[in-house]
C-alpha cells in the first residue's frame, strides 16, 4: 500500500524540532565553534583554524579508540543478532509462558545502565563476586582489572546480557506477524525446518532485524556508562572506547579544542552509518517486505 | 551567545548550510519532484542529494586534511565537483 505524503504533517513535528534545536543543534554548533579554537578557560578563545582536526587525524590514540570501538560493535552484533533470533524462534508463541518469557526478556532492558555496570562490576570481582569467585575456585585465571582479555570478555558478556533481549523481542514481534497459512503451506510442501526459517521466517523478520541491528550498532558505538563503571576504560586503555576517550579528553584533560574536533568526526561516522541504515530500511519498506 | 564562542568563519559556514536548507525547502514546495533512481540504485530527491553532497564533502575535507594537509580551498573545489556529480548521477 502506498503511503500518501502530506507536507502539512511537518507542522506536527515542529515541537520536536524546537526541542532538538535546543538539545542537539545548538550544542553541535557550539562544538563546531570549539573545534576551531583553543581556550585556557575563562571563556577566552583563540582561533587556531583546522589545527585540531589535523592533530586528531594523526592521533594514534583516536585511531586506536576507533579500532576498539569497531571491534566491540562487530563482536556484540555478531553475538546478539543470531542469539536474539535463536531465542525468539524458541519462545512460546501464545499462552501463559509466552507472556512470562516476554516479561523475563524485558527485565534487563529496564535496568538503568549504570546499575548494569555496577551489577557486573561486583559479579565479576574475584573476592566477593559470584562469577569471579567461582571462576577463581575452578582454577581459571580471571581478573578484569588486570587482564585486558578478561576485561573485554566481561564488557562483551555484560552487553550481551543487557541487550540480546531487545533483538529477541523485535525478532519475536516479526515472527508473530507471520500468518499461520505460510507454515501450513510449508508443511504441505514438506519444507525442512531450515527452509522454513530461510524462506519464510527470515524474510519476514528482515525489516525488524534491520531496526534491531541499527539500534544495537548505534547504541554500542556510543557506549559509555557500562564499561566506564566496570573497567573505567582499563586495564591501561584496553576498554577505552570512543566516548570514554572523548570524555577523558574533554573533561579530564580539559582539551576542549581537540575533543570538539574528535566529537565532530565521531558524529560524522555516526551520521554516515545512520544514513546507510536508513536508506536500506526505507528501500526494504518500499519493496513491501 | 558568548558561551557559544562564535567565530566569523563558523558563523558563515552555518549561515551557508541554513541558506541551502531554506533554498531547497522553497524549491521542494514551489516545484515538487518525483524521486529518481541513480547510480547508487536508491531513490533520491533533491534534498537527499544535498545531504549526500554535504556529508560526502565533510569526508572529502577530512581526507584532504589527513592525507595532504591544511589547504582547504583545493578540497572545496573537489567538493563542488563531487556535489555536481551527485546532483547529476545519484
Amino acid at each position: 500500500m502506498d503511503k500518501t505524503p502530506n507536507n502539512k504533517a511537518w507542522f506536527l513535528v515542529l515541537p520536536v524540532a524546537v526541542l532538538v534545536a535546543f538539545s542537539a543543534v545548538i550544542p553541535l554548533m557550539t562544538v563546531v565553534n570549539y573545534s576551531v579554537q583553543d581556550t585556557f578557560g575563562g571563556n577566552q578563545f583563540f582561533w587556531v583554524g583546522l589545527e585540531w582536526y589535523e592533530e586528531m587525524l594523526h592521533s594514534e590514540r583516536m585511531w586506536n579508540a576507533l579500532g576498539r570501538q569497531l571491534a566491540f560493535s562487530a563482536i556484540i552484533l555478531a553475538i546478539e543478532v543470531p542469539l536474539g533470533v535463536f531465542v525468539a524462534l524458541n519462545m512460546p508463541k501464545r499462552g501463559f509462558w509466552a507472556s512470562f518469557c516476554l516479561v523475563l526478556m524485558s527485565l534487563p532492558l529496564l535496568i538503568p545502565w549504570n546499575v548494569v555496570g555496577t551489577i557486573w562490576q561486583i559479579f565479576g570481582r574475584v573476592d566477593i563476586g559470584l562469577l569471579g569467585h567461582t571462576l577463581a575456585a575452578l582454577g581459571i585465571e580471571y581478573n578484569y582489572t588486570q587482564d585486558a582479555v578478561a576485561a573485554w570478555v566481561t564488557v562483551i558478556v555484560m552487553d550481551v546480557w543487557h541487550w540480546t533481549s531487545l533483538v529477541a523481542l523485535l525478532a519475536y514481534a516479526g515472527l508473530q506477524s507471520i500468518p499461520d497459512a505460510y507454515y501450513q503451506a510449508a508443511k504441505i510442501d514438506q519444507a525442512s525446518r531450515w527452509k522454513v526459517f530461510r524462506y519464510i521466517q527470515l524474510p519476514k523478520m528482515a525489516g525488524v532485524l534491520m531496526i534491531a541491528i541499527l539500534l544495537r550498532f548505534m547504541d554500542s558505538f556510543m557506549i559509555y556508562t557500562e564499561p566506564f563503571v566496570v573497567t573505567g576504560g582499563g586495564p591501561g586503555n584496553a576498554t577505552t572506547f570512543l566516548s570514554i576517550d572523548l570524555v577523558k579528553m574533554a573533561l579530564g584533560q580539559f582539551d576542549l579544542g581537540p575533543a570538539a574536533a574528535f566529537s565532530i568526526m565521531y558524529f560524522l561516522v555516526i551520521l554516515l552509518i545512520s544514513w546507510v541504515f536508513y536508506t536500506v530500511m526505507t528501500n526494504l519498506d518500499r519493496e513491501g517486505r | 551567545m558568548a558561551w557559544m564562542a562564535w567565530t566569523w568563519p563558523t558563523a558563515i559556514f552555518f549561515a551557508c548550510i541554513a541558506a541551502l536548507l531554506i533554498l531547497f525547502t522553497i524549491l521542494a514546495i514551489r516545484s515538487p519532484e518525483t524521486p529518481r533512481t541513480g547510480v547508487l540504485r536508491i531513490e533520491t530527491t533533491r534534498g537527499d542529494r544535498l545531504f549526500i553532497s554535504l556529508l560526502g564533502s565533510a569526508y572529502i575535507n577530512l581526507a584532504w586534511l589527513g592525507l595532504i594537509g591544511v589547504y582547504q580551498p583545493a578540497a572545496l573545489i573537489l567538493c563542488l565537483v563531487y556535489a555536481a556529480a551527485v546532483f547529476r548521477w545519484v
